[in-house]
């Protein structure tokens, strides 16, 4: 055995606080080594040749190579060690920087760590086998998993590019929150005009096929081989017939908050979500629908209305949840996100006010296919206001409310609203209260700019304390840090610029796709800068606001983004997969199976022996080499291949030593 | 200082005097504070100069006209020449100060109104600047005698008094012509 020894001073990040040239004379003494040497940036292109030649040169079988982790170069070193025909697994980092000098002073005591994690580190790589990746074929077919407009760029890319797509999403029309919006910054374009073109190709490009109504029941597999169960909830109208002529929606008796329009204005318990609807189809809300209720008081109830006035008999009060069964290659989740509930400030009314109001339901004032037909007017009585208020930061840098992050959008879009309310009303006079004003993105701060001196929205830096309604109107009660002083002012209307939070239910999807979220809910991407689009888990994809709060350009950028990663992914026709996966000796197997229930990624199988003892198996392709079955196995006949206790038992003998 | 704005009562007329004097228009101001920073009468102020950009952003006429800051503003035009928005904060003190006068609204800093006087009537009647009248009469009506006596003989040694009385200038109908003109109280 020869065993080749490289450390890395990575600058001074590794060299500054180890002696690395005397840890490499120290290991050149050891057993097996034939070649020790210290190199200045190992990852760099002269730093891998060294290692390349030397493997060459050498006629070195074993790599041990002393730098920062594992998780940053483990990769590059495989691949270089690969180029010389040796087998890229009988080769194993040692972690001296993240391990050790980054987190000590002492030089000599440091020095001294980095050797006893190097002697571990060259006991383990003597026991070392070599491994060789399994290859397993490719679905080319993606999820996409929410269809606001994240969703349907990638949507639509990937379909362009030739790959089948399955776009889910749980409301009866995709569009998601860009729908509901009026106008969008920093533009003034209008919202729908923009996306309704994007989600009628949506629905109409043959490479899609949309399930809205739908939500996530289950997801197995991995990576280019996911199988997922789609749980389509019952709308009791045959989308396939229903032509979105909304006579059932004209007659139907019964009435029910309308959601599209965040409970400003009435709707019925049959709707159609919004004239650009795509799928443009009837949905009916059980709990408001006459016919249900009455079913449910064990009453017969004849009013069906919907079903006698609908011309093409798409009503079916008889249909139930449908399962659909899907297999795709990669999953990308879009699933958007929430406003904040602002009822939680009890200061500005706690919801109690009608007057006070979210930002969306501004938003569906303002729009002309809004409850108001876009003509602002407050919900109390439909009076058009003079003075309105913008309150920033409801729900974010809060920590009382435990949201102390910032939401990124709400700056912006109360610019928007500021701009958009005096075009609607001229002679109306906006207040904007506000901590910072965040205008980071290109053409941004021109636009806050063009929201005070063109629209005179007047901006007052400080918090609101509170808001109590008096005459008729709301007294907003604020402070201008600018000058110290509190201020005041009559509102006929206040609109709150709520935050952004997680999707409802995302946190449910992420652990059915098992991929983290932090602790607000947002799903984690695998690295904040270097792998914004991707998850820790191999074939799952994020895109748009259920990473974190986005505006539309950071959405669509995002959509498009996971489209070229999943391209990518699925040009491959195979994939090899990782071969550090656990094995099961089945000859010392006691078939208990506590293997199977803890392993999260299912990769556990039941198999009949010859002699007809059933057993456990490991699929290898499916296997993601965590090591919780080889942990709990009471019987010990599982071994994780490049982590067998042999070469476990090795390293604690070296340090021990 | 520290009572309740209403913000209600913006003073829109205020805001628009004040725009059309200067020419400058206020709520470009984005309040980043860098007239202030750099204004070399603040610590005279009772109202920094950005305070009071904002204050006429919402239509606070009294609070700035009965400030000090607006008589004691140099005119350096220092504030002007850094700010980033290009508002010429010197501009819109004038106005201020304009708007006061025209109101006859009480000056706040009497020596100031003193010192201002004399030199408009040294200018008035003359239609120059007479730095020893000027002194003269400043020390003698402010009652502050001996104010700056110390400076007497260095500036008599660069030869910067003369107390032959100069000429008057030549066209001094069409300095009194943009006196009536102005219509700014002479008094």
């Amino acid at each position: 055995m020869r065993i080749g020894f490289f450390i890395c001073h990575c600058g001074s990040n590794i060299a500054g606080t180890v002696d690395v040239v005397q840890v490499a004379e120290y290991v050149s003494k050891l057993p097996n080594v034939v070649h020790s040497v210290h190199l200045m940036y190992t990852c760099s292109q002269p730093g891998q040749k060294e290692i390349v030649d030397a493997i060459k040169e050498k006629r070195l079988t074993r790599i041990v190579i002393a730098a920062c982790s594992p998780k940053m170069h483990e990769v590059t070193f495989r691949r270089a060690i690969e180029r010389t025909g040796l087998n890229p697994y009988l080769f194993e980092m040692a972690n001296i920087r993240e391990h050790c000098s980054w987190i000590h002073d002492d030089r000599e005591l440091a020095t001294q760590k980095a050797i006893e994690l190097v002697e571990m580190t060259i006991a383990k790589v003597a026991r070392h086998e070599s491994l060789f990746s399994n290859k397993v074929d490719v679905n080319k077919k993606v999820l996409i998993i929410g269809g606001g407009i994240a969703g349907i760029q990638a949507a639509l890319d990937m379909a362009d590019g030739g790959f089948e797509v399955v776009l889910v999403e749980r409301e009866p029309t995709i569009g998601g929150k860009m729908a509901q919006l009026d106008n969008t910054f920093p533009t003034i374009d209008c919202s729908s005009c923009i996306l309704t073109p994007k989600m009628v190709d949506a629905g109409q490009h043959e490479k899609i096929k949309l399930i809205t109504y739908a939500e996530i029941e289950s997801v197995s597999g991995y990576v280019g081989n996911f199988e997922v169960k789609v749980h389509k909830k019952p709308p009791y109208v045959n989308y396939e017939k229903c032509i979105g002529c909304g006579i059932c929606e004209r007659k139907c008796p019964a009435k029910a908050p309308n959601r599209f329009n965040l409970g400003i204005g009435e709707g019925k318990a049959i709707y159609i979500p919004f004239p650009q609807a795509v799928p443009k189809v009837a949905t009916i809300t059980k709990e408001h629908c006459i016919y249900f209720k009455s079913l449910a008081e064990g009453k017969l109830n004849r009013c069906k209305i919907c079903q006698k006035v609908c011309h093409v008999s798409a009503v079916d009060f008889e249909i139930k949840d449908e399962y659909i069964n899907e297999k795709v290659g990669a999953i990308i989740t879009a699933v958007g996100f929430d406003l904040f509930n602002h009822s939680v400030y009890q200061e500005y009314g706690g919801g109690r006010y009608p007057d006070v109001i979210s930002s969306l339901q501004y938003e569906r004032l303002l729009s002309a296919s809004g409850p108001t037909e876009g003509k602002i007017k407050r919900p109390s009585d439909g009076k058009e206001p003079e003075t309105v208020v913008f309150i920033s930061c409801v729900g974010s840098r809060d920590d009382s409310v435990g949201r102390p992050y910032c939401s990124g959008i709400c700056c912006m879009y109360m610019a928007k609203q500021a701009i958009l309310t005096k075009d609607h009303l001229p002679e109306s006079k906006t207040f904007i209260f506000y901590i910072d004003i965040r205008a980071g993105s290109k053409a941004y701060e021109e636009f806050v700019k063009r929201a005070q001196v063109e629209a005179g929205a007047q901006y007052i830096r400080g918090r609101v304390a509170k808001i109590y309604p008096e005459n008729g109107g709301l007294i907003v009660r604020g402070v201008d840090t600018l000058l110290g002083q509190q201020v005041e002012v009559m509102a006929d209307l206040v609109v709150l610029a709520n935050g952004v939070i997680s999707s409802r239910g995302s946190n449910e999807l992420a652990q059915k796709l098992r991929i983290p979220y932090d602790q607000y809910g947002f799903l984690s991407e695998g690295h904040p800068k270097l792998k914004p689009v991707e998850t820790n888990t191999a074939g799952i994809f994020l895109a748009g606001a259920c990473q974190g709060p986005k505006d539309i350009p950071s959405s669509v950028a995002q959509g498009s983004a996971t489209a070229g990663k999943v391209q990518g992914l699925l040009s491959k026709d195979q994939l090899e997969t990782s071969p550090l996966v656990a094995l099961v000796e089945c000859s010392r197997c006691i078939g208990c199976f506590k293997c199977l229930k803890v392993c999260p990624y299912n990769a556990i199988e039941r198999i009949t022996l010859k002699d007809g003892s059933l057993v456990a198996s490991v699929i290898p392709t499916v296997c993601q080499g965590c090591g919780l079955c080889v942990a709990t196995c009471p019987s010990a006949s599982i071994t994780l291949k490049g982590f067998t206790d042999d070469q476990l038992i090795a390293e604690v003998e070296a340090l021990c030593r | 200082m520290n009572k309740l704005i209403a913000l209600n009562n913006v003073n829109q007329k205020f805001i628009h005097q004040v725009e059309s004097i200067s020419k400058q228009k206020v709520s470009n101001c984005y309040q980043c504070g860098k007239c202030t920073a750099s204004c070399p009468a603040d610590f005279l102020m009772d109202i920094s100069p950005n305070q009071i950009m904002h204050l006429i952003q919402i239509g606070q006429k009294d609070e700035i006209l009965n400030s000090d800051s607006i008589w004691v503003c140099l005119s350096c035009i220092t504030c002007t020449a850094r700010c980033p928005r290009e508002i010429d904060i010197t501009s819109v003190f004038n106005a201020l100060r304009i708007i006061s006068r025209k109101e006859k609204r009480p000056v706040s800093i009497r020596n100031v109104k003193l010192f201002f006087d004399i030199v408009l009537s040294s200018i008035k009647n003359q239609g120059r600047l007479n730095e020893v009248p000027l002194l003269l009469k400043y020390n003698l009506w402010s009652g502050m005698l001996l104010n700056d006596a110390d400076l007497a003989p260095s500036l008599l040694g660069r030869g910067k008094l003369h107390f032959i009385r100069r000429h008057k200038v030549k066209e001094i109908k069409e300095i009194r012509q943009i006196f009536s003109r102005s219509r700014i109280s002479d008094s």
